[in-house]
């Protein structure tokens, strides 16, 4: 039997029942739709954290105090552990494969101009800021490149709280109060939108040293390292981590790299994709089951046509595979039909509701529709075998 | 070109031996018209199965155009009733979904004979048995003479050497089923073999040899 004669066959009947192969497509059908409607959204979800976390750029190096382990109990004066401090940032900038380092320190604080007042987060930060992260300024420059532990009373302005403290004024050159000091105004930053929860552009950049004697604190909260693009991360780790044990004596700072958070995050929303698509997977049984009770109510309904074709000549196999080709072509078909169903209802979530990130892989599509099809083999498998060997006699029997 | 060796075969219908066929030794020549005729449940309708390779002797030997075909297997056996041996059935067994070109075709198909040849021998056979103007009606709107002659279309589009008849006027009235008869006796002068099964005393009449079986055994035969 010649492969489109296969599909012209198994097509016949198809055509015949088409309420019933529509019917039992349809819980295919249904079955791939959920599967990939829930991936999309979780693998949207995914590459919305990730792009989240990663738009800083992925060559970055968090350094925070404290060594993030369980130890022995107190150990008195010694088990403290030393404040990470501006000069260390400063030590950091002449290691090897360094590119750019920022100290930074974080709080809220009052901030008044123009006789209004607005409470912000007031973040301490270094003359290499906007190059560690990426960010650009929209008028003004940055902070400028002082003695970071002498630094002047300059500041530079979120978007919001430009627009709040100074609209439709130029506020390059003006004096702002922060916490009751007074800052000059040298730049403003591009708007950013909020990162995570935290508001970009309702914050006021001031020189580190100043935030930390601002919010009266003896250590940085973190210092941010961006090395260069393709130098090895392990290295530099070891350079960062040798570099600062002989400052402090010992190990009591913990480094961050970004590229292994990504990867950690990476594996764990995946986790959460591949369980959220094998939910989907259970309707898909569901499905498989009603091809299962359709191609055994066929065989036993053409019994009589199962006989006919032996003694026309057809081998075992080629009942079989008649058989298993309608139970193929019927999830083949559902699983195509889920297939568009599933991402047009995730585009059109999309449309909808533009905050939901939607995204389906072509893996997942194809990987999708190769289940769809096992699942018809697997439950055509039974009464197709049936079908086969089946007496030629007793089926030409019945009527 | 058939010949039946002390030929048996017993079923078991619950602890019950039950046999069907007794010891038959039958020689049948290229080109013979055989009827066999007897009660229902002498048998005959098994022998036929027998000769078809649809069924296995459970003792004996069978030959088939000079090969031993007693103990085929199941891809064996189906290339002999592809390529020997074609089947008409008393209630014609077309394929309802499929048109009368289409259920002519099948043996075609199921051999895997290219498009091509399939075209023209379909087109030739719907033409020989008057059925141009049927080849896209589907048997439910054919009549009962129509759909027996897409049957014996069917059963003679691989060029069968013996051609099997259980009843095949059963289902028909007078007139169409002797249309139909003539048309199997046709095909006996193009030195085909038709074995025709039948508990019709006048249609069997007409073979040129006449087997009379009961319980399972040929007890007389006659030759005109």
């Amino acid at each position: 039997m010649l492969f489109p004669d296969l599909i012209r066959l198994t097509a016949s009947s198809f055509l015949a029942y088409r309420m019933r192969s529509l019917l039992t497509g349809s819980g295919i059908a249904i079955g791939i739709t959920a599967v990939i409607l829930l991936t999309s959204i979780g693998e949207g979800l995914h590459q919305f954290v990730l792009s989240e976390f990663s738009q800083f750029g992925t060559n970055l190096i968090a350094i925070q105090p404290g060594k993030t382990q369980t130890q022995g109990g107190n150990v008195g004066i010694f088990g403290s552990s030393r404040p990470l401090s501006i000069e260390d940032a400063q030590a950091l900038r002449h290691l090897p494969n360094i590119e750019h380092v920022n100290p930074s320190m974080q709080g809220n604080a009052e901030v008044r101009a123009n006789g209004k007042t607005r409470r912000t987060t007031v973040y301490g930060a270094g003359h290499d800021f906007t190059k560690t992260f990426t960010l650009n300024v929209q008028s003004g420059s940055f902070l400028p490149d002082d003695d970071p532990t002498q630094a002047r009373a300059f500041v530079v302005l979120g978007s919001k709280v430009r627009q709040e403290l100074y609209a439709g004024q130029n506020p390059l050159g003006s004096y702002l109060s922060v916490g009751g000091q007074r800052y000059r105004v040298v730049g403003v930053m591009e708007p950013k939108g909020q990162i995570l929860g935290f508001d970009m552009d309702d914050t006021v950049f001031i020189p580190a040293a100043r935030a930390l004697e601002l919010f009266n604190r003896p250590g940085l909260m973190e210092i941010q390292v961006n090395y260069q693009a393709g130098a090895d991360l392990d290295g530099v780790v070891r350079a960062i981590t040798a570099l600062l044990k002989e400052r402090h004596g010992r190990e009591d700072f913990t480094l961050i790299p970004q590229e292994k958070a990504l990867e950690v995050l990476g594996s764990v929303l995946d986790v959460i994709t591949f369980a959220v698509g094998a939910l989907g997977g259970i309707s898909l049984l569901v499905g498989g089951v009603g091809i299962l009770t359709i191609m055994t109510m066929a065989v036993s309904e053409r019994t009589a046509e199962i006989g006919l074709l032996r003694a026309l000549g057809a081998r075992e196999k080629q009942v079989l595979m008649l058989f298993l080709g309608e139970a193929i072509l019927l999830s083949a078909l559902g699983g195509l039909a889920g297939l568009l169903l599933g991402i047009g209802i995730a585009q059109g979530l999309h449309a909808l509701i533009p905050a939901l990130p939607v995204h389906t892989p072509w893996l997942f599509a194809v990987l999708a529709e190769f289940v769809a099809i096992s699942i018809g083999l697997a439950a055509g498998v039974l009464p197709a075998r049936r079908a086969a060997r089946l007496d030629p006699v007793e089926a030409l029997r019945t009527e | 070109m058939i010949r039946l060796d002390k030929v048996s075969r017993s079923f078991t219908v619950g602890d019950q031996q039950v046999t069907a066929l007794r010891d038959i030794d039958l020689n049948i020549a290229a080109g013979d018209y055989v009827s066999i005729m007897g009660p229902s449940g002498s048998g005959k309708s098994t022998l036929l199965n027998l000769i078809g390779l649809l069924d296995r002797p459970s003792s004996g030997i069978y030959k088939l155009d000079g090969g031993n075909v007693t103990d085929l297997d199941d891809a064996q056996q189906a290339k002999v009733r592809s390529e020997k041996i074609g089947f008409v059935f008393q209630s014609f067994h077309l394929v309802p979904r499929l048109t009368a070109a289409m259920n002519i075709e099948l043996p075609l198909i199921l051999a895997g004979i290219p498009v091509t040849e399939r075209k023209v021998r379909v087109e030739a056979l719907l033409e020989n048995y008057g059925l141009t103007d049927r080849a896209d009606h589907r048997p439910d709107q054919l009549s009962g003479g129509q759909r027996q002659r897409v049957a014996i279309a069917r059963a003679t589009s691989m060029h069968p050497a013996v051609l099997l008849a259980d009843e095949p006027t059963g289902n028909l009235d007078q007139a169409t089923g002797r249309e139909v008869i003539s048309l199997l006796e046709q095909l006996t002068e193009q030195h085909v073999t038709l074995i025709l099964v039948t508990h019709d005393p006048a249609l069997g009449g007409r073979a040129k040899r006449q087997l009379h079986m009961v319980d399972g055994q040929i007890v007389s035969q006659t030759a005109s």
